[in-house]
């Protein structure tokens, strides 16, 4: 775990530069001071042996270390290597099981008696209900009514696991939203609850902790790379929403200057804004996002001239918010991370590409990853790792639908499909 | 800061105490329209109000309860923007001193880059007398407290039912007008009942020798009563008054609602002062 290692200079008193912070209301400061003590003794110390436990129950109930694979089909399509790092295979599907299980273990810890958590896509959402059920804590679920709808599978686990969804009607229905409904509930029940937040996002010490927990992946692939290809990658691809997967991926190498990372966003339908209306057809915060402060931290975002956010878009419920990871903000403001964006129909055709080649159907977030490495694979170098963060099964329909409206090259007859 | 004297240098922090006990009245800017909101001000100053908070629409306000995110959803598909919004305060002339209650990002947005002080030279412009923020703390208050002590603004922070001890202590030790006292957990919204933490909060404050107002939940002259009679300056009142405007069948009678139910608050408020055969608040 990168806890071990010495601690960044960026990642102080809680701000990345001049990004993170805790703008948040003043009921919850108590709670955020309570957090931070835990994670310091906790996460970082070690106190109570925390972090052994973490990482049992991480490998007996969570399967890892997830493999680094080499994608042989992909690796001769683009003539050099490309490894694809598994987290597709963490139990649940993605990679949130990492940040949800070392939460719920330390709400456990602090003495809290109830969870509850925010998502998106589902996959955070299941994460933690699938972690409240193994260590027996009562969880409720806020998700955006849009998102409800597109991700049918993981309502159906979540309640499964034993957890309350409680779909939130709220503008356009997605993470932004769901986020201020889980707040909201937070500030009543401050005392008892702890707040399992799904990215690297909100105030201090979220960013930082989940990042933390998160972290496995990069460590994990900066061990497996040396042993498979016996040096690091020239480049390590991820795709961001929030930026958990990101910062976890990335955070092994922030100090390797020789690694490229490249935070592969949410381009939707366009890269452009209509700020009279609003809405930002696309999720891609850090490629076109200006600073401000959103859900507690100060960080880039998509926003009118005014202040007001504007509602983003993905194909992916995934990566569809207006905010991302302070840290991944700061990141890229100093050059270390390059910011990229591809499209619905290259992530479509990423999606489709994969599971024909390689027999591995990644998520949606997953794919826009893939979208750009057939894009750009030419400047990615001779050995590149591609974060898989989940699996696309909670995807199918939507990209059933959304395969059939458009002509894509790399998808089946969709008619086959049919009946 | 107080000293104790009768000379005040906040405008807000004269208008509790000299108004004691002091009626704080909340409404969003822009529901309905920048217009209506004129008119209902105007209400709630003839109605008896001693300060008067007006909300600038955030899109994403994680404070508030369903009734003023409703409010504060209408003022924005009204189109009310930070410019519509100073331009109503520039035009209105009220006998008490007014607030505006915002989040942090609408204030770093006004100019050209992130910054508050743009944002809190066009309010001493406009003639408002302080900055309510409910997703500033204390911690992170340095740049803006800054920018209002230079401009003559009060900046007001709130006290909440799970502020104890040391963070207590450094808050207090910052108040400037009044000390908001949320009187429960929770977001803003109109209750049936006044809740025993508010007793609590106060009774933890009641060694601090500043105005404290209390809100969150305060709804009719029944709870302003019992707030004031449990040691507070003031009391704040929102959803109430928003669930009138939302209410009304037209601009004209959410006016007449405002003013009449300001003046039974500012009566129930008197009523727990002790005031019981206190006279009307005067008439224009």
């Amino acid at each position: 775990m990168s806890t071990e290692r010495e601690r960044d200079d960026h990642d102080s008193g809680g701000t990345f530069g001049d990004y993170g912070g805790q703008y948040v209301p003043e009921a919850l400061m108590p709670a955020l001071q309570e957090l931070e003590d835990a994670y310091e003794r906790y996460v970082l110390e070690n106190e109570d042996g925390f972090m052994d436990e973490f990482r049992e129950r991480m490998h007996d109930f969570g399967g890892r270390p997830t493999p680094l694979q080499r994608a042989d089909r992909l690796s001769e399509r683009y003539d050099r290597e490309i490894y694809l790092k598994r987290e597709d295979l963490v139990h649940g599907g993605a990679h949130k099981l990492n940040n949800a299980l070392g939460q719920v273990l330390l709400a456990k810890y602090m003495g809290k008696e109830r969870i509850i958590a925010e998502t998106g896509a589902g996959q955070h959402g299941t994460a933690t209900a699938m972690a409240a059920a193994h260590l027996d804590m009562p969880c409720e679920i806020y998700m955006g009514r849009t998102d409800v709808n597109r991700q049918r599978p993981n309502v159906y686990r979540m309640r499964m696991n034993g957890a309350e969804v409680n779909p939130v009607e709220a503008g356009s229905g997605t993470l932004k939203e769901a986020i201020n409904e889980t707040m909201r509930d937070w500030a009543t029940t401050v005392e008892r609850t702890h707040y399992v937040i799904g990215s690297v996002v909100g105030p201090h010490p979220f960013p930082q902790m989940v990042r933390d927990f998160q972290s496995v992946i990069g460590d994990e692939i900066r061990e497996q790379v040396q042993e498979k290809a016996g040096r690091l990658p020239d480049s390590v691809v991820a795709c961001a929403g929030g930026g958990s997967n990101t910062m976890g991926t990335f955070h092994a190498f922030v100090p390797d200057s020789e690694v490229d990372l490249y935070a592969v966003e949410a381009g939707g339908s366009s890269l452009e804004i209509d700020e009279a209306s609003g809405v930002a057809p696309n999720s891609a915060t850090l490629s076109t996002g200006t600073d401000g402060v959103l859900h507690g931290a100060m960080t880039k975002l998509l926003q009118s001239g005014d202040g007001q956010i504007m509602e983003s878009h993905s194909v992916s419920a995934g990566l569809d918010y207006a905010g991302v990871g302070p840290e991944l903000s700061h990141l890229v403001d100093t050059g270390r991370v390059t910011p990229a964006s591809v499209d619905d129909e290259d992530a479509l055709n990423g999606f489709h590409r994969l599971s024909r080649l390689e027999g591995i159907i990644p998520a949606l977030e997953s794919s826009h990853a893939l979208g750009y490495l057939e894009k750009r694979y030419e400047d990615l170098g001779e050995l590149v790792v591609v974060n898989v963060s989940g699996r696309g099964d909670k995807d199918l329909e939507t990209v059933l639908e959304e395969t059939e409206k458009r002509d894509l090259a790399a998808a089946p007859e969709v008619e086959v499909f049919d009946g | 800061m107080t000293d104790g004297s009768e000379s005040y240098d906040s405008d807000v922090e004269a208008a509790i105490r000299e108004n004691h006990p002091a009626l704080i009245t909340y409404i969003t800017a822009g529901d309905r329209s920048l217009e209506d909101t004129k008119a209902y001000v105007e209400a709630l100053d003839r109605g008896g109000s001693d300060l008067i908070e007006l909300g600038l629409p955030f899109s994403e306000p994680i404070a508030e309860g369903p009734t003023i995110q409703a409010a504060i959803n209408r003022a924005l598909e009204a189109g009310t923007t930070p410019q519509g919004f100073f331009e109503l305060v520039d035009d209105l002339e009220t006998e008490a001193p007014l607030l505006v209650m915002t989040y942090y990002n609408m204030i770093l947005q006004y100019g050209s880059e992130p910054d508050v002080r743009p944002f809190v030279e066009r309010a001493a412009e406009a003639g408002l007398a302080g900055i309510i923020v409910p997703d500033l703390p204390a911690e992170e208050a340095d740049p803006l407290r800054r920018a209002c002590d230079d401009h003559g603004l009060d900046l007001v922070f709130i006290i909440a039912p799970t502020t104890e001890g040391e963070r207590l202590e450094a808050i207090m030790s910052q108040v400037s007008g009044f000390a908001y006292v949320q009187a429960r957990l929770g977001t803003t919204g109109a209750r049936a009942n006044v809740s025993t933490a508010t007793h609590d909060s106060l009774a933890r404050l009641s060694e601090y020798d500043v105005p404290k107002a209390v809100g969150f939940g305060v709804s009719e002259g029944d709870h302003a009563a019992e707030i004031v009679e449990a040691g507070a300056d003031g009391v704040i009142v929102g959803s109430a008054l928003v669930d009138i405007i939302a209410s009304s069948e037209t601009p004209d009678a959410a006016v007449d609602e405002l003013e009449a139910t300001a003046r039974e608050l500012k009566r129930g408020a008197r009523r727990g002062a002790g005031e019981e055969d206190a006279p009307e608040p005067e008439q224009p």
